[in-house]
Formats: C-alpha cells, sequence, structure tokens
C-alpha cells in the first residue's frame, strides 16, 4: 500500500441537532485514506457512513475537526470553493443514479465538463470516451428511462470520470442491482481503480459487494474496525 | 458560468411537460388576467381615441357659463347673433363659419337589449354639416330643411332599431324620416342622428334657443379674441374653448372609469395568478430537489439553478402572455361597444388593441412570472446539497 495519504481526518465531530434533541455520529474521529486505495465501508444502517461519505466529499462539513484533502483542509473551505473543488476533484456515484431525466446520456455525462474551460468539440471527445470506458457509446442519445438501471449506473460512472478526478465516492452504487448486474457495475470500479489509479471509496451493505475492494472498513459505534481483507 | 447556466435552463424547461396540467393551470390563469387587462385597455383607448377624434383644434365650442356639456348648456338667438360678430372666427363668402346647433335626447330601441337608451338628436344647419370635417354621406342623401327629414350616424344604424335608410320613425311628437346614412369614423358624430336645426326648434317647441355654437377660428387653439370678446360684454354670460379640449374633458370621467374598474380588477387577478405561479414553481422545486442536489454536487454554483428555476416561470408566464393577448385581440379587438358618454347619452366606440398594449400585457405576465418564480428560485438554490444522496428518485 502506497503511503501517500489522499485524506486525513482528525478529531472529526459530527453531530446533528434535530429540535431539542442532538444526535452524535461521530466524536473525535482520526483516519487517513491513501492515494489509489478502493475501500468499501460497511456498517450498520444509521451508523453514519453516508454522513462520512458526505464529509469526503465536500458536501457536508464536520461540526468540529478539520478534513484535509492532499494537505488542503477542505472542511474550512467556503461554499463556492468548495463546490469548485468538488468539480475538480470528486465524482459522485448515487444508488438511485441521479441522472437528469430530461437529457440523454450523453448531455448527462457532458454535465461536469460545463464547469470546465472547454469547447463543444473538447466536451464531446471527452464524453465519447467516458462512454465507450463503460460500454454505452451506442446509447449516447438514449434517455435514462430508456436504459436499464445497470446502463444507468453505468452512465452515471461515465459522469463520475469524465473529469478525471482523483476520487470516486460511491453510495450503495450497486444497491438497486441483481447481482449479475452489480458484478459488472463492481469490475467497473474495480478496473478504475486498478487500472487508472482512482481512489474508491464506496458505501454498501452487501458483503459480496465489498470484496471488490481493497480494504473493508466497518464503522461501528462511530469508530472504525479495521479489516484487511 | 453560461454553459452551466444554460444546461439548467434546459432542463427546467424541458421538465415542465412532467407537471403538464399545473403549469397548464398556470398558463391559462396568466393568460386570462393579460386578456382580461388588455381588454380594459383596449376598452379604454378606443372610447379616448373616438371622443378625442370627434373634436378639432380650429373648431370652438360655445356654451352657457358652466355647462360642462353640451346637453346642460342653453343659449339663445340673441347671444347667437352676438358670438357672430367676435373676432377670432373665420369667415367666408357668407359670414362668419359658427352654427348654433341644437341637441336634443330622443328614445330609441338598442339592438341588442330591446330596451331604451338615450339617442343624441342634433339641430344643425347645412353649413354646420360642412364645417365639420371627416363626415360623409354613405347612403341616401343630406335631410333638407324645412322638411322632417333626418340623417343618422353610421353607428347609429347598427345599435338602434328602425333606422334603416327609407324608414319612418316617430321622435318627439312628429315623424321623421331617415333621408341618409352619414360616416364619421372615429367620431361621437356616428352615434348621433341629424336633422336641420329651425325644423327641430319648432317640432320641440325650442323656439328661439340652441344648446351651443360651434365656430371655426381664424387661428387654430387660439380662443383667446372669443374669450375677451365674452369677458366685455355682460349680456354673454358664455365660455369658450377649443371642440378637442371639449371632447378630452369629456373622456375623463367614462375613461377614468373604465381605468378606475379595469386596473384594480386585473390587479387582483394578477395576485391568484402570482399564487397559481408560486404553486407550479415550487412543486416544480420539490419534484426536482434531488436534481438540483445532484447538480450541486458534482459542483454546480446555486447561481445557474436560481437562473433555471426562474427562467422556467418567465417561460410559463410567456406562454400565458402570448395567448392571453391573442386571445384579447381575436375576441376584442374592433368588438364594437356603446357606452354612456357625456351627457347620458350613448357613445358607440371599438376596442382597440394594438401592439403597443400587447406588449404591455405580455410584461405584465412576465411580472407575474418573475414575482411567482423568484421566491421557488431562491429555494432550489439553497437546497441542502447532501440531498443527492438521501432522496430516492
Ligand atoms: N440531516 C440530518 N439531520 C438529522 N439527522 C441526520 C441527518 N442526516 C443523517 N442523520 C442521522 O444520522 C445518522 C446516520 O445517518 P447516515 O445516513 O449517515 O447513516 P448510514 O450509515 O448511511 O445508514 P444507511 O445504511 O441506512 O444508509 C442517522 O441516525 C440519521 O438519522
Ligand atoms: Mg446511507
Amino acid at each position: 500500500m502506497s503511503a501517500d495519504v489522499l485524506f486525513e481526518l482528525k478529531n472529526v465531530d459530527k453531530k446533528f441537532v434535530r429540535g431539542k434533541e442532538t444526535i452524535t455520529i461521530f466524536e473525535d474521529l482520526n483516519m487517513t485514506l491513501d492515494r489509489g486505495d478502493f475501500i468499501a465501508i460497511m456498517g450498520p444502517s444509521g451508523s453514519g457512513k453516508t454522513t462520512l461519505l458526505n464529509m469526503l466529499g465536500g458536501v457536508d462539513r464536520p461540526s468540529a475537526g478539520k478534513v484535509t484533502f492532499a494537505g488542503e483542509a477542505i472542511s474550512s473551505l467556503s461554499e463556492s470553493d468548495l463546490a469548485k473543488w468538488r468539480a475538480d476533484h470528486v465524482g459522485f456515484i448515487f444508488q438511485f443514479y441521479n441522472l437528469m431525466p430530461m437529457l440523454s446520456a450523453g448531455h448527462n455525462v457532458e454535465l461536469p465538463l460545463l464547469l470546465k474551460k472547454m469547447s463543444k468539440a473538447e466536451r464531446h471527445k471527452h464524453v465519447a470516451a467516458a462512454l465507450k470506458l463503460v460500454h454505452l457509446d451506442e446509447r449516447a442519445s438514449h434517455k435514462p428511462k430508456e436504459l436499464s438501471g445497470g446502463q444507468q449506473q453505468r452512465v452515471a460512472i461515465a459522469r463520475a470520470i469524465v473529469t478525471d478526478p482523483d476520487l470516486l465516492l460511491c453510495d450503495e452504487p450497486t444497491g438497486d442491482l441483481d447481482r449479475a448486474t452489480a458484478t459488472k457495475i463492481l469490475e467497473m470500479l474495480q478496473m478504475l481503480n486498478q487500472e487508472f489509479n482512482k481512489t474508491i471509496i464506496m458505501v454498501t451493505h452487501d458483503p459480496e459487494a465489498a470484496k471488490f475492494a481493497k480494504r473493508q472498513l466497518h464503522l461501528d459505534k462511530g469508530q472504525f474496525v479495521d479489516k484487511e481483507i | 458560468m453560461l454553459d452551466q447556466t444554460f444546461a439548467v435552463i434546459v432542463m427546467n424547461v424541458r421538465s415542465i411537460p412532467d407537471r403538464f396540467w399545473m403549469s397548464l393551470v398556470t398558463i391559462i390563469g396568466i393568460g386570462v388576467v393579460v386578456a382580461v387587462l388588455l381588454a380594459f385597455l383596449a376598452m379604454g383607448n378606443g372610447f379616448r381615441a373616438t371622443l378625442q377624434g370627434s373634436g378639432s383644434d380650429d373648431m370652438a365650442i360655445v356654451m352657457r357659463s358652466g355647462a360642462q356639456s353640451e346637453l346642460n348648456s342653453v343659449l339663445m338667438a340673441e347671444q347667437v347673433n352676438l358670438i357672430a360678430t367676435a373676432p377670432g372666427i373665420a369667415s367666408d363668402q357668407s359670414g362668419p363659419v359658427i352654427s348654433a346647433e341644437l341637441y336634443l335626447i330622443v328614445d330609441a330601441v338598442k339592438r341588442s337589449t330591446q330596451t331604451q337608451a338615450n339617442l343624441p338628436f342634433r339641430g344643425l344647419s347645412i353649413k354646420g354639416v360642412e364645417m365639420r370635417d371627416n363626415i360623409s354621406i354613405s347612403e341616401g342623401r343630406m335631410f333638407e330643411p324645412g322638411k322632417n327629414e333626418i340623417v343618422v350616424g353610421r353607428a347609429v344604424l347598427s345599435e338602434y332599431e328602425g333606422f334603416e335608410l327609407g324608414k319612418k320613425i316617430s321622435l318627439g311628437k312628429a315623424a321623421w324620416e331617415v333621408v341618409g346614412i352619414f360616416d364619421a369614423p372615429g367620431s361621437v358624430f356616428a352615434s348621433e342622428i341629424w336633422t336641420d336645426g329651425l325644423t327641430l326648434q319648432s317640432q320641440f317647441n325650442r323656439n328661439n334657443s340652441y344648446q351651443i355654437i360651434r365656430a371655426k377660428l381664424a387661428n387654430a387653439g387660439d380662443v383667446k379674441p372669443i374669450e375677451e370678446f365674452i369677458e366685455n360684454d355682460k349680456r354673454l354670460n358664455l365660455e369658450v374653448g377649443t371642440e378637442k379640449d371639449y371632447f378630452s374633458s369629456q373622456t375623463k370621467g367614462t375613461g377614468d372609469l373604465i381605468f378606475k374598474i379595469g386596473i384594480p380588477l386585473s390587479i387582483i387577478m394578477a395576485f391568484g395568478a402570482i399564487a397559481g405561479s408560486l404553486n407550479t414553481m415550487y412543486n416544480s422545486v420539490a419534484q426536482r430537489t434531488t436534481e438540483v442536489a445532484t447538480l450541486r454536487a458534482i459542483g454546480f454554483s446555486s447561481m445557474p439553478v436560481f437562473i433555471g428555476t426562474l427562467v422556467e416561470s418567465l417561460v410559463l408566464s410567456l406562454i400565458g402572455g402570448v395567448v392571453g393577448s391573442i386571445a384579447a385581440y381575436l375576441f376584442f379587438d374592433g368588438l364594437t361597444a356603446a357606452t354612456l358618454g357625456a351627457s347620458f347619452t350613448q357613445i358607440v366606440f371599438d376596442f382597440q388593441i394594438n401592439s403597443a398594449t400587447m406588449v404591455n400585457g405580455i410584461v405584465v405576465a412576465l411580472i407575474i412570472g418573475f414575482v411567482g418564480g423568484v421566491f421557488p428560485a431562491a429555494r432550489a438554490s439553497r437546497l441542502p446539497v447532501v440531498a443527492a444522496f438521501s432522496a430516492a428518485q
């Protein structure tokens, strides 16, 4: 395993206040994640897996403590800097794909490129390459509802990698798919990790899915129990 | 920024059919507001144009001091003779160009309602007819002095029963024959019937009295000499003004009334349309929560999300505005209406919808769309990004 540290969490607290009640999800969480790793995060429902992923992805902030990414404290970036950071470094893959129903597969994949300074021709080149990588180059003009769940998730993967980010964050990427389709998706993630050196953090309930990762982390009572495969 | 904004706008607008019925109701609501507003504006414009079209700047109207309208005025033959000697009045071979006119009200039956309405009956000389521009006999001939003959304005023919050419009609104690139809486009005179002044005086027992004097001015707009002449003669308790001023003062009452009813009514309806549009747009935002949060997670900033929602609302309102304007144009433009003018007589006028009024209607629609879109747009732009992970589609 490389010693190149990508993420570092220092004394991270995360609390939710709901009315008079305060729910503590994490208290004094410390951890590091290495570049090029493929980690499966597992744990019981409500243990805070999504919350952690949100903090790593810069869509949520810790209540206290620090999250650094390649030496940069993302937890103290402004909203708009954080949006830019996400556009530059993170690809998200969601359980329900979260494709834009009004846009074709190609236009969905193109979305993150709209945030880059890029000509239309360049964008199309990148979109075509990303769709080819997920074997959907022939479906570029199809709307999401004309695609199967597995195909939609592949479009979502193409969208996540089209800007060539360092990091892929996946929340239950196969949670809505059957075993055979799930396996294809997981193999694809594995390929992205091995051949393109993407760092992948994947939340999953499914022990079979977790086996595709290099490492499994078990979240319990706000702390990690490290389990090597 | 432009690219992302454009992409969000495209997504918003393309999602409109997802909320088809709701969007349709919003469009119709806005369309109705615009149509009603335009109907009132068209009415006001038409009414104003008719009364202003009736008045000319080189014609003076003399009437009893404080009379305010022809019907309330009365002046005697001696006063007419004195005014004829006043300076500032144009003259021709036969002397000063003036016309002393009777103006009374008779009952006639409206075609539309079959009820009696007030119809102005004007008595004047042939010279008085010739003084007016824009009057032409289109059927039959002019009345002859000394005979019970009338000529009928084009609008009277269409609005009232029994005034067709050749018909005999009883007005007051006498019977009158319709010998001609005259055109007076865009003028109140089209809503009048005319006969010889002296004949009218004798048939209605108005010996030696008139309502007003029309006098052609030597210099257009300049009534000063006549005004001074009246002031210097104690026998003349009269006032003078141009015909144009007279008619625009007559428009004020009814014209204002049309606007005073129309504008508040439109405003109240506009609030209804705003409520409808808010509802649709909040719904649109709620439906697209995951979509918006996903865009934000990808790195889109909140501005394009705000603008996209606002544009969706503006597009709906623009469609409503265009539909409403076209509907108003088809239904109301050129529609003829009669209303009580000054003197409680019926004035017939056309609704007028022109491109400027239609633009007004569309601007009002866009204002409704803006107000109805700006709050939902603010909500959309503040949606939490974490919603991308929680909501199922
Ligand atoms: N915005 C929020 N406000 C209040 N409580 C929240 C919020 N988000 C998450 N929580 C709570 O935090 C806890 C952890 O939630 P989280 O979604 O991270 O769990 P999870 O491990 O992803 O669960 P699952 O496996 O069901 O997806 C839960 O008890 C949840 O109710
Ligand atoms: Mg979760």
